[in-house]
Formats: structure tokens, C-alpha cells, sequence
């Protein structure tokens, strides 16, 4: 859709600056989820240790991103599209925010586990890891380009990290139940694992949000086209048709 | 001296110059007036009757005829000047009607006041038989300053704020009692200020009531409005033209005048008065 | 946009068409408005939604050389139909105007004009009209002790207030609202805000706008007018949120022109 810019060209530049800044920290955000897994995988303690260190610049760039996005609200009075966008990034960068500090906990999941033996070889893991930030390059990319079937794509690959998990979640089980010795390493990756699928929560999250922003429906309770309801959870339907 | 200065004093002299010109010829104009006159003027001028040819005695009748012709002429353009000046300003709408009307009227106000004599003198003399009286010669008046009441009165009319109307009307208050209750109210003191300007002209002309009036000598004051009567201008007009001892009726000539432009500036102090009061009610 | 089958209806416009000689300001304008609600007409300076607005209590009556086409209905019945006096639509539907006009009275004449021209004589009828009126407009606190003082002497505020009381002592069912804060300062404007809120519980509130956050906080439906057309006439939190037309989208995030 042509979208053409705002009378005021400043306010204009305020609005694609917080765009910018929230694909930054999506960048950001997406890389210490890498770092954290490589860490894993190439049992390097080393870059956990950077992905703990790292996570104060993305704190600070989140507080940063939501202080701009009040004031627009205050100083603006955005309407429509711009208040959906802007109500939109202050939840996105929330989401971010979140997936960042799991990244956090995951690495030191990741400094426990090199300190003893590599349980088993990574097979599903990296691949949860992977399709995880994909779910948020994704989703940040659907949010750039207003791209709607962008974004439900990444709802749809929800589910695959969800089955991902339960897999890992029954193999380890298994690995648990012939040799007790090895439940410490195997609830430690179940705790990866389970971090992963709440990453792929969280992305699924952003991108319902930015299909409302896209195209003004909430489709955060429950799967898509399941009836439009406006922002204060009225259905539409029963009064406007 | 930078040259725009110089021409900014030059320009300034020149306003200034010419705005000492009339001041100083008004003042002229007064003390020459008053200096003639004050020694003819007296109690006794005021209130008799002229006496031996005009060269004694006093102007009291020419004074209440023209008090008589004012009021008249007043009675007259007031009520017809206000009822067209609201069909001009209310009712009546852009149109070549409206616009042929506006023409007539400035045409009027144009036109000679000899003229208006003549036509006072065919009309109302004449043809309606009213002889040369108050009657006769109020109408003439009043016909005369017709055109400056309805000005006047128009222009009172038109700034009484538009939207004062709309409240008005938008109360479901009809046309008539918007006018009536809300605009007319609002534009007297504009209306009457510029009816008792042109009263004032009114009193100091001459030609008008030449024919259909005036007369030279009546030893009666006016008993009914189609009685003849003496008139201040057509006074001072006669003593200085018509009379066989011109010279002798110096004196008193200088005295009317003195008489006359006293009365009008009297006039002209009400409607300033009318004018400076409703100035500190208005608050739009 | 909105359904009307279980609305009660009090103004609809069909198919509307409004000239100014050559001048076409209003285009096949075809809406309803829902009786108690407030409904904001918005949209850029001459859009037609004034011109609107002054149809609806045969205010552009006044205009010379304006032309309409259409009909105009208030409870039914076709406000320009031959047969009927502007008059009495003038006193079933009211209107405040965007610059505060009281008369130059005092501000118990201002209020009973209107009435004691339409046949209210009786003196403590008017009594009690002034007080009512200057209560609901929450004026009376302020003005009981000088209502015999002239309403110019008011502030800007409150001038607004005594004119809002003034329609409202016609007894009317409906009240158009001409950008009734635009001359105001915030706090006078937030009380006409606050004002109109009370009041849509008894009338029918049609009000222009140029602010439309004003439009946001006060209206229940907001309806976006173009060059003369109604572009979109829709629930004020989804106009403001998800607007259906991209014009209107374009308009209320200030991407227009």
C-alpha cells in the first residue's frame, strides 16, 4: 500500500526512528540468542559470558525505545495507523526485551553445562534455535515491510518449535531414565529447550501484534480470523456489522 | 539627511500644513462670525418679533420656524430613511432591484437642493394643495436628507454584528422580532447620530424652503402645519439681497447667521453626545 | 461503517446536495444520526461539514444564491418541505456558534429571549428557566448574584456556556454545535467538553470540529468529510484507530496534502 508522509516532516522522522531503533534491538536481540546457542554447541564459555555482559546495552536501547514512544504519544497524539504502530513498538520492544533476558538465561544454563561432559550430540536444538530467530527476523521484517502473510507465517512456525521441544523434551527423558547420572545435564538442556520455545513465543507474540498494526485486527487470543474485535476487546460484529 | 527622510518630512509638512489650513479657517470662520454678530445678539433678539423694515427688533419667529421645519423634516425621512434602510439592509436581495434602488438613492443625494425646492414647490404646493407651509416645505426638507438617513441608517444596520442575527434566528426567533428586538435596538444610537447630522444641514438650507415654506414677514407665529412661516437661512438670505436698507440690517444679518450656526451646532452636539454614550455601552 | 437498523433516528440527510451559485460544497451526502449520541463531523476547512451542519436548522436559508437538492429529515419529516416554517425547525433544533455571541443584555434577558418571544410571559416561569438553564450549563454558581449584569462582562468560557444556555432554554431536541471551543482556552474548552457529555442524555449533539482529538474525546461517531463528500461515517474509536478509507487514515495521522 502507498503510504504517503506525514505533513510534518520532523514527526515523520520520529516515527521511523523508533522503527529503527526497535529493528536494531531486534538485531541485537537475535544475535544474543546465536551467541548464546553457539556457546552451547561449540562448548565456548566465552561467549555466554559476552551474551551476559551484553545484555545492558539492550536494556538500556529498550528503555531508551520506550521513553520515545511515550513521548510521541504525549507530543503527537498519534491517530490510527501511527497510534497502532506506536502502541505496537512499545509491546514489540517489551517482547524483545524478554527474549534478550531469556538469551541471558540460557547462556548461563550454557556455562553450567561446559562445565561438565557433552551429554549427546545437538540434533533438534540447533534447528529450534534457528527457526526461533528466523520467528523474529521474521517478524521484524513483516513489521518493516507491513507484510501480513509475512508475519503469519511465523504464527504457523510456532508449531514446529513447539513440537521440536516436546521431542527433546521425551528424548532427554528417556536419556534420564537409563542413567540417573545424566539428569543434571538433561534438565539443564530441557531448560535451553524450554527457553528456545519461549522465544518462538514471544516472536509469534510480535508478529500478532504486527498484523494488528497491519491491518487493525487482534488476533492475539486465539488463532486468525476468529472474528475482529476492537482495542477494548468489544466484538464489532454485534454492534456495526 | 538620508534622502527618505527627507521625503517622509516633506510629506509630513505637507499633511500638516493642510491640516492647519482648515483648522485655522473654521476658527476664522467663528470668530469672524461671533465678532459681527455677538453685539446684535440679546434676550430681546431671541424672543421678538423683527420691527421697522426688518432693522430692529428680533428673529424669534424665523427661529421657531425653523425649529418647526427641523422637527417636521425629521418626522419625515426618520420612519421612511429607517423602513427602506432595513428593506435595503434585511430583506431585499442582491438582485438588479436592489442594485437600480441603491442608484436612485445616490442620485438623490446628488441632486441639487434648488431642485428639490422646485420639486417641493410642483408636488406639494401645487399639486396637493398644500400652499407654501411647514407642511410643504418639512416634506421637501425631509426628501432632501432622505438619501444621507438611509446611508446612515444602513450603515448603523449593517454593524450590528451578522452574528447577533444567527444567534436570533437560530433561537427560532422570526425575522421581524430579530430585527425588532435584537438589530434595530443595536443600531439606534448609530441611526439617530446620523438622521441628526443631516437635520442639522437641513436647518441651514435655504433653497428648499424658498418656495414652499418661507416667507419674509409674518407678524403671527404658525397656528397649524399649513400655516407659512419664517425661517433663520431665508432670513438672513432676504435682509442680505431683498431689502431696500441693506446696510441698516448689517447688524442684525450677522446675528441670525451667529443664530443659525448655534442652532446647528447644537444639533450637531447631540448626535455627538448620542454617539460618544452609545460608544461606552458598545462592548462588540 | 455503522448500522443504523437498531438506531433511534433523529436527523437523516438523503442525498444531499448543497450549492453556493456555481460552487457545489456538498456532494449526494446520504447519513443518519443517532438520537442522544454526539456525532463529530470532521474534516479539512471547506469540506462542506459546516455547511452541513447549518442545514440542519435551515441556517444557509440565509444565504443568497444557495442551492439544495435532497431532503433533510427531523423525526420523519422533510425540514425543507414548503410547508414547513424554518421557524419551528429553528426551535426543535438548536445551534452554538464557534465565536461566543451573546446579546449585548444582561444575562437574564440573553437567556429569556428566545422564550418570552415564543409566549413564556409568566414571570416565575422565566425565573425558573434562567436558573434551569444556568444549572445545566453549570453557570448558575457563577452568575446567580449578577444576573441583571451584562452577558459582554463574561469571560470568553463562560459567554460559551450562557449561549449553550440560551439554546437550551428553547427546550430543543437537538443542538448543532458550529466549532463551539475554537475561540476558547483549554479549560474553558475542557468544561464544554465536559458540558456536552452531560448533555447528550437529553439531546441530540451534532458538532464540528477542526481538532480531532476534540472529535475523539467527545463523540460517539465521528464522520470524515472530502471536497464536499462523505468519505467515512464510522464508530469514533475504530475512526480513530482502524478507519476503514485510507483518505480518512491519511487525513487523522496528518499525512494529507
Amino acid at each position: 500500500m502507498e503510504q504517503k508522509t506525514h505533513t510534518s516532516r520532523q514527526y515523520e522522522k520520529e516515527l521511523q526512528d523508533v522503527k529503527q531503533r526497535l529493528i536494531y534491538l531486534g538485531a541485537l536481540t537475535e544475535k544474543a540468542i546465536k551467541e548464546a546457542t553457539d556457546a552451547l554447541f561449540e562448548r565456548d564459555s566465552v561467549r555466554a559470558r559476552s551474551v551476559i555482559d551484553g545484555d545492558e546495552v539492550i536494556n538500556h536501547l529498550d528503555e531508551e525505545i520506550e521513553k520515545e514512544c511515550i513521548r510521541l504519544l504525549a507530543l503527537r497524539q498519534p491517530a490510527a495507523r501511527d497510534l497502532r504502530f506506536i502502541t505496537t513498538a512499545i509491546k514489540i520492544n517489551g517482547h524483545l526485551e524478554r527474549i534478550a533476558d531469556i538469551a541471558v538465561t540460557i547462556s548461563r544454563k550454557v556455562l553450567d553445562l561446559n562445565e561438565e561432559p557433552r551429554l549427546k550430540p545437538y540434533i533438534d536444538l540447533p534447528r529450534m534455535a534457528e527457526t526461533s530467530r528466523k520467528m523474529i527476523r521474521e517478524s521484524l521484517d513483516a513489521l518493516v515491510k507491513e507484510n501480513e502473510s509475512q508475519a503469519k507465517w511465523v504464527l504457523r512456525e510456532d508449531e514446529v518449535v513447539d513440537r521440536l521441544n516436546e521431542q527433546i523434551f521425551r528424548e532427554l527423558l528417556t536419556f534420564i531414565m537409563e542413567d540417573p547420572r545424566t539428569t543434571h545435564r538433561a534438565l539443564l538442556i530441557m531448560q535451553v529447550s524450554k527457553n528456545l520455545e519461549r522465544i518462538s513465543d514471544h516472536a509469534t507474540s510480535i508478529a500478532k501484534n504486527v498484523i494488528y498494526m497491519v491491518t487493525g485486527k487482534n488476533v492475539r487470543h486465539g488463532m486468525f480470523d476468529c472474528g475482529s474485535y476492537d482495542v477494548f476487546g468489544e466484538s464489532l460484529e454485534k454492534k456495526d456489522g | 539627511m538620508k534622502r527618505r527622510y527627507l521625503k517622509q518630512w516633506a510629506f509630513f509638512l505637507a499633511v500638516r500644513l493642510s491640516a492647519l489650513t482648515i483648522a485655522l479657517s473654521i476658527a476664522f470662520f467663528f470668530i469672524f462670525i461671533f465678532i459681527q454678530g455677538y453685539s446684535a445678539v440679546s434676550w430681546e433678539f431671541l424672543t421678538k418679533h423683527p420691527q421697522d423694515m426688518m432693522t430692529k427688533g428680533g428673529v424669534m419667529p424665523a427661529i421657531v420656524g425653523t425649529f418647526y421645519l427641523t422637527i417636521g423634516a425629521m418626522a419625515v425621512a426618520l420612519p421612511l430613511g429607517v423602513l427602506s434602510a432595513i428593506y435595503l439592509n434585511e430583506y431585499a436581495k442582491e438582485g438588479y432591484v436592489l442594485r437600480f434602488l441603491r442608484v436612485g438613492i445616490r442620485c438623490l443625494a446628488g441632486v441639487p437642493s434648488i431642485v428639490f425646492g422646485l420639486f417641493g414647490l410642483a408636488l406639494f404646493v401645487v399639486y396637493f394643495g398644500f400652499g407654501s407651509s411647514i407642511m410643504a416645505g418639512s416634506l421637501t426638507l425631509g426628501f432632501l436628507i432622505l438619501p444621507t438617513v438611509i446611508g446612515a441608517s444602513e450603515e448603523a444596520l449593517s454593524s450590528v454584528p451578522e452574528t447577533f442575527r444567527e444567534a436570533s434566528l437560530a433561537l427560532g426567533v422570526s425575522k421581524w422580532n430579530t430585527i425588532s428586538k435584537i438589530v434595530l435596538p443595536n443600531s439606534l444610537p448609530g441611526i439617530l447620530t446620523g438622521s441628526i447630522l443631516s437635520i442639522g444641514r437641513a436647518a441651514g438650507e435655504t433653497a428648499p424652503i424658498m418656495f414652499t415654506a418661507a416667507t419674509f414677514f409674518t407678524a403671527v407665529l404658525p397656528k397649524s402645519i399649513f400655516d407659512e412661516v419664517m425661517a433663520l437661512p431665508y432670513h438672513i438670505y432676504v435682509l442680505a439681497t431683498a431689502g431696500t436698507r441693506i446696510e441698516e440690517t448689517r447688524p442684525i444679518q450677522y446675528g441670525t447667521v451667529l443664530v443659525l450656526v448655534g442652532m446647528v451646532l447644537m444639533i450637531n452636539m447631540t448626535a455627538i453626545a448620542i454617539r460618544s454614550y452609545a460608544r461606552k455601552k458598545k462592548r462588540w | 461503517m455503522v448500522n443504523i437498523e437498531t438506531w433511534d433516528i433523529s436527523i437523516s440527510a438523503k442525498n444531499v446536495d448543497f450549492y453556493y451559485g456555481t460552487f457545489q460544497a456538498l456532494t449526494n451526502v446520504t447519513m443518519d444520526f443517532e438520537k442522544n449520541r454526539v456525532t463529530a463531523l470532521i474534516g479539512p476547512s471547506g469540506c462542506g461539514k459546516s455547511t452541513l451542519l447549518r442545514m440542519f436548522n435551515r441556517m444557509n436559508d440565509l444565504i443568497d444564491g444557495a442551492r439544495m437538492d435532497g431532503e433533510v429529515l427531523f423525526e420523519g419529516i422533510n425540514i425543507y418541505d414548503p410547508k414547513v416554517d424554518p421557524v419551528d425547525v429553528r426551535r426543535r433544533i438548536g445551534m452554538v456558534f464557534q465565536k461566543p455571541n451573546p446579546f449585548p443584555k444582561s444575562i437574564y434577558n440573553n437567556i429569556i429571549y428566545g422564550p418570552r418571544l415564543n409566549g413564556i410571559r409568566n414571570k416565575s416561569d422565566l425565573e425558573n428557566l434562567v436558573e434551569k438553564s444556568l444549572k445545566r450549563v453549570s453557570l448558575w454558581n457563577e452568575v446567580k448574584d449578577i444576573l441583571g449584569r451584562s452577558a459582554m462582562t463574561l469571560s470568553g468560557g463562560q459567554q460559551q456556556r450562557l449561549c449553550i444556555a440560551r439554546a437550551l432554554a428553547m427546550k430543543p431536541d437537538v443542538l448543532l454545535m458550529d466549532e463551539p471551543t475554537s475561540a476558547l482556552d483549554p479549560i474553558s474548552t475542557a468544561k464544554i467538553e465536559e458540558l456536552i457529555e452531560e448533555l447528550k442524555k437529553n439531546y441530540t449533539i451534532i458538532i464540528v470540529t477542526h481538532n480531532m482529538q476534540q472529535a475523539a474525546r467527545v463523540s460517539d461517531y465521528t464522520a470524515f468529510f472530502y471536497l464536499g463528500r462523505l468519505i467515512e461515517y464510522n464508530r469514533t474509536d475504530r475512526l480513530f484507530t482502524t478507519p476503514d478509507v485510507k483518505q480518512t487514515e491519511d487525513y487523522i495521522t496528518g499525512r494529507f496534502g
